[in-house]
């Protein structure tokens, strides 16, 4: 046993409870004090945490930390003091309408085995707000909301937790002598504990269905519910394994600012908007990130917005970027001066652009989609004329990850917006060596992509 | 030296460099970028990022370790702020110092996950029962993301309370060009702690405006939270005086000190009359409104709110004098414009200037020559 840090837990200064006659939450609330005695543990690290319902009252009476919140959260609570101080110990009285509002939360902190103990106080209906009916009320009972019988099965929490990774679980009633020692267990757990309480409501359970002591126990008994330890698992508490997961992330550098000196020179004298517009898994938005960064590196103020639906590996994937010698405020492209276009997905969500586009805008789209009824002038990209060689030096074969990135190393030569060199360098410093290389030699076999559409 | 960056990396660093060491989240978009960084980043400070079950326990995780002594944040989409406003009540009534960022989507419910917008500013002001003030601050660009993001653990530690970043799909994902010399550097403030010798009355303030100091759970005191009304030691009270002490009390922290949390920036032109207003993304497209229309020799002012709540009344009332026209861009019907028009008819009664909205809800951006023709300026 540690050092006494207390004669008793209980506040002598707020007793005595305030819970009806008969009731079994005092009984359980003097065998947590027990318990915690039996532990000895410091009441300034150990925090009670109530749900809602007249168990909610009760952490008033206790010496240690508490804290009250609405109803059902109370296990997120308790997961979030743990996971920032694991030396706490976290005690949750919840009561069985808390196991409904809140199973979620319940079966999430047994799946995860955060170091909490639930004990649920479940009386088998809803005692303060007038005998509601509950997730764990018998099959059949009579409550203020099922008044010709309950036609609910109910919730076997302890199986639910147990069969979702809790360390340790028991159930118990009010009466058994030994409840004291199964709750000095569940806290002592390091894992996730929970102890299911069987207890009277005398204000409506016990009226509403003639219920008693012995009609409690018969219950267990027909639903085939055990009482003592039914569950006990060695499994690493999360908060600490979380701790030990990243140790070895502790001091490496955080999100360091890449700053781009202005090594090239560009030829735009004016704000220039451009629509790459294809399918998703083309790399459309990593290329117009590298196009935009390749943009600063000539000095020139870049913007990138991307549209796509909410799938990921099918649509269209379309990133509007504009190119300036001024500081851009509105993103927004409203009409842009140049398109490209690698995909039929892209080309449905661009049409009305390109349908806008004048003589003097320029239109690069894949030699596939072609013809397209515009005014501008008008490239054909045109990944099928490539040799065979040319496969080769993109790696084999154009690929839907390459052709994005081709188009716009074509798109720069062509239009001559920047330097083809500062694109090459963008992708050097902005990707992962060996995506950098394919994509270098995606740059080196997209000579000779474009011809013009008469 | 200028760098490519999206809005959810600069609220990350913020958020580190102002001491976060918690973060929960449920991914959602457009907020999921906040949630991988903070995942990725946390554990290198030593803190802890987690993905929760739903919005609910993200919100809950938070609060939890607030109270056990974390700078705490988490970042959501409309959905999702929806479901934390059971929690965003506890924050307030338990003074519980976070940063909530909301990621606009379009809304209503699940509306247009990649679709930007800005119709959640009314929600974040109302969205909790019980009526109380709240903090929102509201970044344009890169830089501000970062700082705002730092100024918001400042106030939420200063207040203990939630704190709203409230930004748009536009704002955290899209990238723009940052100079590195724009972050401005904004000094911490950290939690006020009481001493471990003093006695701790967790609730326990002098005048209703002072804001209680904290102890965290496993620290020197014995902590008594609670969400129900309560006394000053954080027993439940039903005592008509102290439950009516303790709600002026969690208006007056706020609302008798806001000249520390009003942020605006106001560009008058002498001789203007007409004003516009805007905030976040939006803000942008005022700004390049506002060129445009002083290079063809029409006078206009411009006023960036980014304190949207409280609303920053003085500020305004000051920006309106001699105008005859304010002109109010947002990506929604119109939810600032009833500020405006409050704070304009307040200040100048039914002789105040005209209050004109300039309003998209189809997802795309007001450009600046929308703003223009649409506030009959150009």
């Amino acid at each position: 046993m540690s050092a006494a840090y207390a004669q008793t837990y209980l506040d002598e200064t707020t007793l005595p409870y305030p819970f009806c006659s008969g009731c079994g939450h005092g009984p359980i609330l003097n065998k947590l004090n027990e318990a915690l005695l039996k532990l000895g543990l410091d009441p300034k690290k150990v925090v009670i945490v109530t749900d809602i319902g007249c168990v909610g009252l009760s952490d008033k009476y206790f010496v240690t930390n508490a804290f009250h919140g609405p109803h059902g959260r109370s296990v997120t609570y308790a997961s979030g003091m743990k996971l920032a101080n694991p030396e706490l110990k976290v005690i949750v009285l919840m009561g069985d309408g808390g196991c409904g509002i809140g199973g979620h939360h319940l079966v999430n902190a047994a799946r995860r085995n955060m170091g909490v103990t639930v004990l649920v106080f479940n009386n088998l209906n809803f005692g303060m707000t007038g005998g509601e009916h509950s997730v764990t009320t018998p099959y059949g009972s009579t409550t203020a909301t099922t008044p010709r019988g309950n036609l609910e099965r109910p919730l076997d929490i302890c199986s639910t937790v147990a069969v979702n990774g809790a360390s340790f679980v028991a159930r118990a009633t009010s009466f058994d002598k030994e409840l004291t020692d199964w709750m000095a267990e569940a806290i002592a757990t390091e894992g996730f504990s929970l102890l299911d309480i069987w207890e009277l409501c005398t204000a409506y359970y016990v009226p509403n269905n003639k219920f008693s002591k012995t009609k409690l126990m018969a219950t267990l008994q027909s639903l085939n519910l055990e009482t003592g330890v039914l569950h006990r698992e060695e499994r690493k508490e999360y908060s600490r394994a979380y701790r030990q997961a990243h140790r070895d992330q502790v001091g490496l550098p955080i999100l360091t600012r890449q700053g781009l000196e202005a090594k090239y020179t560009s030829k735009v004298k004016a704000k220039t908007h451009i629509l790459l517009a294809g399918a998703a898994g083309q790399k459309i938005r990593s290329t117009a990130t590298t196009f935009g960064r390749g943009a600063l590196l000539c000095g020139l103020w870049a913007t990138q917005r991307d549209d796509y639906p909410v799938t990921i590996m099918s649509g269209h994937s379309v990133s509007e970027i504009i190119i300036s010698p001024e500081e851009i405020h509105y993103t927004g492209i409203p009409q842009p001066d140049m398109v490209v276009v690698l995909s039929q997905e892209g080309l449905n969500m661009v049409r009305s652009q390109i349908s806008k586009l004048g003589p003097d805008d320029l239109l690069y789209i894949n030699s596939s989609l072609l013809p397209v009824e515009t005014e501008a002038k008008t490239f054909a990209l045109d990944f099928g004329r490539l040799s065979r060689a040319d496969f080769r030096k993109a790696g084999g074969r154009v690929t839907r990850k390459k052709i994005a990135v081709m188009a716009m190393a074509s798109f720069l030569e062509h239009t001559g917006l920047y330097p083809l060199e500062a694109f090459k360098e963008s992708i050097r410093i902005g990707l992962r060596p060996a995506i950098a290389q394919e994509n270098l030699e995606a740059v080196a076999a997209s000579e000779g992509l474009i011809s013009e559409v008469m | 030296m200028r760098e490519f960056v999206d809005g959810a990396t600069a609220i990350a660093r913020g958020a580190i460099d102002a001491g976060c060491t918690f973060f929960a989240g449920y991914p959602i978009t457009p907020a999921t970028p906040i949630l991988l960084h903070m995942v990725r980043e946390l554990p290198k400070v030593g803190g802890v990022a987690i993905q929760a079950e739903d919005e609910m326990a993200s919100i809950g995780f938070c609060i939890g370790a607030a109270m056990a002594g974390a700078k705490v944040m988490t970042a959501t989409s409309g959905p999702g702020l929806s479901l934390y406003s059971e929690n965003i009540g506890l924050g307030i009534m338990g003074e519980v110092p976070m940063v909530i960022v909301d990621c606009q989507r379009m809304g209503p419910a699940t509306g247009g996950a990649t679709t930007g917008a800005q119709g959640d500013v009314q929600f974040i002001r109302w969205g909790t029962s019980g009526g109380y003030p709240i903090i929102a601050l509201c970044p344009t660009n890169g830089p501000e993301c970062y700082s705002l993001t730092i100024r918001a653990f400042n106030l939420a530690e200063r207040f203990r309370t939630p704190v709203f970043l409230v930004t748009s799909k536009e704002m955290v994902t899209a990238r723009t060009t940052v100079e590195i010399s724009a972050y401005e550097p904004v000094e911490v403030v950290e939690r006020k702690v009481a001493a471990e010798e003093v006695e701790f009355i967790p609730y326990g303030f002098d005048r209703l405006s002072d804001v209680p100091a904290m102890s965290p759970f496993g620290g020197s005191h014995i902590v008594r939270f609670t969400t129900s009304s309560h006394d000053e030691r954080g027993y439940m009270t039903k005592d008509p005086a102290k439950v009516d002490r303790l709600n002026r009390h969690l208006a007056a922290k706020i609302e008798e000190h806001l000249d520390e949390i009003a942020l605006v920036k106001a560009d008058m032109q002498k001789g203007a009359r007409v004003l516009m207003v805007s905030y976040g993304i939006t803000a942008r497209s005022m700004l390049e409104a506002v060129q445009v229309a002083r290079r063809e020799g029409v006078k206009v002012s411009a006023l960036t709110v980014y304190s949207l709540w409280p609303v920053p009344e003085k500020e305004i009332a000051a920006a309106l004098k001699g105008i005859e026209k304010v002109v109010v861009p947002e990506l929604n019907l119109g939810q600032y414009r009833r500020e405006i028009e409050r704070v304009a008819a307040g200040w100048a009664g039914p002789h105040g200037p005209a209050v004109v909205g300039v309003n998209r809800v189809d997802g795309e951006l007001i450009s600046p020559a929308e703003i223009l023709e649409g506030g009959g300026i150009l």
